[in-house]
C-alpha cells in the first residue's frame, strides 16, 4: 500500500513543471527580503545607537515602529519590482523557492535575541 | 470581566485576532494539503480552492490587524517608562520584568523576540494568500507549487506561535491592566 503511494506520488512529482510564472517566484522571494530587512534592522539597531534612533517613527513604539514598517515598505517595493520584471516570464520554482527561504531563516535568526544581543 | 480599555485591546490582540489566526491555521493546512486533483473531483478542486481563498485572505487580514494592534496599541502600554519616584511597577509590565530577575527573561527574550517575528507572520501569510488567489487553479496540478506554499503557509504560523506563547507568558507575568 506505502509503495503503491510512494510511486504515485513520484509519478506526479515527475509530470510536475519545475519551472512557474515568474509572478510566483517575484511573490516569494520579495516576503525573504521583507522578513530579512527586518531581521537586520533588529541587529542593527542593536550594533548602532544613531541606526536606533533613525527608527523610533513613532515615540510610544519606539524604534520597533521603523523596523517593521521599513520590513514591511522594503518588501512591497521587492514585490512591486520583481512583478513588473518577471510577470508572464518562466521562473524556476526550487531556485526562488530556496533563496526565499534561507532569506527568511536568516532574518529569523537575526530577531533572534541571543544572536543579537552577541552584537552589542 | 474587562475592566477598562486596556484590558480590551490586549483580549481582542491575543485573545481574538491572534487565537483565531492560530485556530485557523489548521483548517486551512488540511485544505491545501488534501488539494490534489488525483484525489478530488474536478467539483472538488473548484470548491477547496474557493475555500482556501476565503481562507487565506481572511488569515492575512487577521494577521495584520494582530501586528498592527499589538505593535500601535498593546506595545506603547507595555514598554512605557515609570515616572520618577514610583515604587509599584505593576502597571509598567517592561520595567516590572526587568526589575525581578525571575521574569526578566520574558522581556529580554520572549518579547525581544515576539515583537520582531511577529511581523514576518503578515508578510508571508499575505504572499500565500496571493498565491492561491492568483494561482489556485494550477496548484491542484503542481505538487511541488503546493508544497511551496505549504512551507510558506507553515513557516507564517510558526512566526505567529512563537509570538502567540510569548505572548500568553509574558500576559501571565505581567498583565497589562
Amino acid at each position: 500500500m506505502g509503495k503503491v503511494k510512494l510511486s504515485r506520488d513520484r509519478h506526479i512529482q515527475q509530470r510536475t513543471p519545475t519551472k512557474v510564472d515568474g509572478a510566483i517566484s517575484a511573490a516569494m522571494l520579495s516576503s525573504g527580503i521583507g522578513c530579512l530587512v527586518i531581521g537586520l534592522l533588529t541587529t542593527g539597531a542593536v550594533i548602532s545607537e544613531w541606526l536606533k534612533n533613525a527608527l523610533n517613527w513613532w515615540n510610544p513604539a519606539g524604534p520597533l515602529s521603523g523596523k517593521t514598517s521599513v520590513g514591511v515598505i522594503v518588501w512591497l517595493i521587492a514585490w512591486a519590482v520583481f512583478h513588473s520584471v518577471w510577470k508572464g516570464q518562466e521562473t524556476e520554482l526550487k531556485k526562488t523557492f530556496t533563496i526565499s527561504l534561507i532569506l527568511i531563516a536568516i532574518g529569523f535568526a537575526l530577531t533572534f535575541p541571543p544572536v543579537f544581543e552577541a552584537f552589542e | 470581566m474587562i475592566h477598562s480599555a486596556r484590558e480590551f485591546w490586549t483580549v481582542f490582540h491575543g485573545m481574538v485576532l491572534g487565537s483565531l489566526f492560530l485556530l485557523s491555521f489548521s483548517g486551512v493546512m488540511v485544505g491545501l494539503y488534501s488539494l490534489r486533483s488525483d484525489l478530488l473531483t474536478p467539483r472538488g478542486v473548484i470548491q477547496r480552492i474557493r475555500l482556501l481563498k476565503i481562507g487565506t485572505v481572511a488569515m492575512a487580514i487577521t494577521s495584520w490587524l494582530t501586528v498592527i494592534t499589538g505593535t500601535y496599541i498593546v506595545y506603547p502600554w507595555y514598554r512605557a517608562k515609570p515616572p520618577e519616584g514610583v515604587s509599584n511597577l505593576l502597571d509598567y509590565p517592561r520595567s516590572y520584568l526587568l526589575s525581578v530577575p525571575n521574569l526578566a527573561i520574558f522581556h529580554t527574550l520572549g518579547m525581544e523576540w515576539k515583537e520582531h517575528v511577529a511581523w514576518f507572520s503578515p508578510i508571508l501569510a499575505t504572499v500565500v494568500a496571493y498565491m492561491i488567489w492568483r494561482f489556485g487553479d494550477q496548484i491542484a496540478d503542481h505538487l511541488t507549487l503546493r508544497n511551496a506554499i505549504a512551507v510558506f503557509f507553515i513557516t507564517s504560523f510558526s512566526a505567529a506561535a512563537i509570538a502567540g506563547l510569548f505572548g500568553a507568558f509574558i500576559a501571565k507575568a505581567a498583565p497589562i491592566l
